[in-house]
């Protein structure tokens, strides 16, 4: 293993930590390759091998699993995961022509990293947001009602250095590898950052209210 | 015009809605309060007469499933919440969790109480971080004023709860590949029975529910099972969101008693964007057989939408109009069941590849009129052979859009493309033809 001595010393506690959330060992194996990734912005040789000592797995369990699910990248990441929702409901509200015309600015494709590092694009599944389509996550904070030009700003603001604000989550987009740390179970002090509720999550109560419907009430 | 009832939302729009305190001023952990001075098997009774059914698709009555727990055998019982919501259409337990994570809390901490599980599990997907953040904090506040912890309330009650984060794969939604994920493994299936509450998470008795069905349970308790029978249906009984999505001038959560129709919802939401109208629509999420203006007064409850064809899943109502290519939609949908297929099972795995091989085809206008057909035979090979529910719901948006808009599929056949302008079902202007325009 190729870590130095005290990024070693800092995975090994934090993997106690959460090992020591579940009452079996092999549960923290999701958490633990999101803490990887925090550390190496991608599943690396090295994380697998770390999550398989810690564990008492094979790297070939290891690797069976991580290569199961979407969220672990194989690849070295680009600072900013930038995901365009191409499901039905926001590529017919716009997503499609959204993701044209930013994968054209950006010159990547799908799962496809700038040279520079910065932007992994993605074309995403459906991220439980449809009633604000076209939706947009950016390291996995939502980015509502988007439009080309919208899309393309936030690029040209990753690419000028400037802090992304995430329409409902935290004050601004923190880096891909914070994000996989907090997704390991690692609170950043965040969580009172933002918006409790967009207005179409609202929509129902206020509705009600406008009708002076009380059915809490009843 | 049925009346919204707001419960579960009624605290979205308040400052800091997530907080403890805000949630404890609005009546918050009042039925937590009350819960563990009842008896088990009186919480357990009371969730049973409610009628509330799982509001995570498959409706199955939430008392009786956690009634099907063996007696307890001194070891683990678990409960897991069920919050991957990831079928397309749904998105009612992401802001549900957003706004107010305590509600989730304090129906795990009365489940918990009345099943016997000092261990419980969130399940969340991966992909909405700052769901997770407010989840966390919402566990970390309910252990500081005692809520969480050892002998909780003094009651000799313990309890913990662990929030775990998936990492991007649909079929963790079934709750048996969720039980198999949260173990450290791939999110496959497992065969049943064993059901989960005989054998569930590390082979123990354990409950799955949904996180709207966790949630309903603290009104339930504090407000009591007449109070919720007294919406909704004879067996569709009690409130639940109606997420609404697509081409109407206001989508949302609209929270109203089952057995509302669409027609009542999307007038709620101000009706369809400015001179155009509804085409077809999804009643459940999109693995739920496709409807048209023909059933916009159907109730919304479990037995009218499937005496219609389709069911009533998640609520989750995707609303297209008439600029809306239908085999553009069923495409991106099959392309999805095909990338969530977990490859277990060969007709789903086979399946859905055929499946949207054809589709892209078909909408590319490249395809005949037998293409239709081996659709529809295809699914017959998927349908009902299957392992999981996955496999069947590839086939519900084909099958029904066939039956409903057949002509449109032939269309693109004999026009040789797809018949409608991209354009013109976006919600924001733009040049719909920029690839000709640079070549
Ligand atoms: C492919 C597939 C995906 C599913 N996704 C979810 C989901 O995201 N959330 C959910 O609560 N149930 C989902 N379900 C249903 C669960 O298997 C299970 O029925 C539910 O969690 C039980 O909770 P309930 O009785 O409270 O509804 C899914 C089922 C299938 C077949
Ligand atoms: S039906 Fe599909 S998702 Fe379900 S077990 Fe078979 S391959 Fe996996």
């Amino acid at each position: 293993m190729t870590y130095d001595e005290s990024t070693a010393k800092q995975l090994s506690k934090d993997a106690a930590e959460i090992i020591g959330r579940y009452p079996v060992r092999r549960s923290a194996l999701l958490p633990l390759l999101h803490l990887v990734q925090s550390v190496d912005g991608y599943v690396s040789p090295d994380g697998v091998q770390f999550c398989a000592d810690q564990l008492e797995l094979s790297s070939a369990e290891v690797s069976a699993v991580a290569t199961f699910y979407t969220q672990y990248k194989r690849r070295p990441n680009g600072e900013y995961q930038v995901g365009v929702c191409t499901n039905t409901l926001c590529a017919v509200m716009g997503g499609d022509e959204i993701w044209r015309q930013l994968s054209e600015r950006v010159g990547a494709g799908h799962d496809e990293t700038t040279p520079d590092g910065k932007i992994s694009l993605e074309r995403i599944e459906c991220n439980a947001a449809c009633d604000y389509a076209p939706v947009m996550m950016i390291n996995w904070e939502f980015f509502d009602n988007m439009t080309p030009e919208t899309a393309l700003q936030l690029v040209d603001d990753i690419l000028a250095g400037k802090d992304l604000v995430p329409t409902r989550g935290a004050d601004r987009v923190v880096s891909f590898k914070e994000t996989s740390r907090v997704l390991a179970g690692f609170e950043d002090g965040r969580a009172d950052e933002g918006v409790s509720a967009g207005a179409p999550s609202l929509a129902g109560i206020e509705t009600a209210k406008q009708q002076g419907w009380k059915g809490q009430d009843k | 015009m049925t009346d919204l009832t707001p419960v579960l939302s009624a605290t979205w729009g308040l400052d800091r809605s997530w907080n403890f305190d805000t949630y404890a001023a609005h009546g918050g952990y009042e039925a937590a309060t009350k819960a563990l001075t009842m008896d088990k098997a009186d919480i357990i009774q009371a969730v049973k007469d409610s009628g509330l059914r799982g509001r995570g698709g498959a409706g199955f009555p939430t008392g009786m499933k956690w009634g099907f727990l063996p007696e307890p055998d001194g070891g683990p019982r678990y409960l897991v919440v069920n919050a991957d919501e990831s079928e397309p259409g749904a998105c009612k337990d992401v802001p549900t969790m957003m706004a107010s994570p305590h509600t989730v809390i304090e129906g795990m901490i009365i489940t918990a109480f009345a099943i016997g599980c000092d261990h419980a599990f969130i399940y969340v997907r991966g992909e909405v971080v700052h769901v997770y953040r407010r989840l966390m904090k919402a566990v970390a506040e309910a252990r500081d004023n005692g809520w969480l912890g050892k002998d909780i309330k003094g009651t000799g009650f313990n309890l913990e709860i662990t929030v775990h984060a998936g990492a991007g794969a649909y079929i963790c939604g079934e709750e048996t590949a969720l039980l198999d994920s949260l173990e450290g493994r791939r999110g496959q299936p497992r065969l049943k029975p064993p059901f989960p509450a005989v054998a569930g998470l590390y082979a123990r008795p354990t409950v799955v529910n949904n996180v709207e069905s966790i949630a309903s349970v603290p009104p339930i308790i504090a407000k009591g099972v007449d109070w919720f029978a007294s919406m909704g249906t004879e067996k569709s009984k009690g409130m639940g969101f109606f997420s609404l999505s697509g081409h109407v001038k206001r989508p949302g959560q609209y929270e109203a008693p089952l057995g509302i129709t669409a027609r009542e919802l999307i007038e709620m939401a101000g009706g369809m964007r400015e001179g155009h109208e509804l085409k077809f629509w999804t009643p459940g999420g999109s693995s739920t057989p496709i409807f048209t203006d023909e059933h916009l007064d159907t109730p919304l409850d479990y037995e009218s939408v499937g005496a219609a064809g389709s069911m009533l899943g998640t609520r989750s109502l995707q609303i297209f109009d008439e600029t809306t290519c239908v085999v553009r939609a069923v495409e991106r949908w099959t392309h999805f069941y095909k990338h969530e297929s977990c490859g277990k099972c060969t007709p789903c795995r086979e399946g859905t590849y055929w499946l949207e091989l054809i589709m892209r085809r078909l909408e590319a206008g490249q395809g005949t009129m037998a293409d239709i057909q081996q659709l529809l035979d295809t699914c017959d090979s998927i349908a009902g052979r299957a392992f999981c529910a996955l496999g069947d719901a590839a086939t519900a948006p084909i099958i029904s859009s066939v039956e409903y808009f057949r002509e449109e599929y032939v269309r693109h056949v004999t026009e040789g493309g797809c018949p409608f302008d991209r354009a013109a079902a976006a919600l924001f202007d733009y040049d719909s033809a920029p690839e000709e325009a640079h070549a």
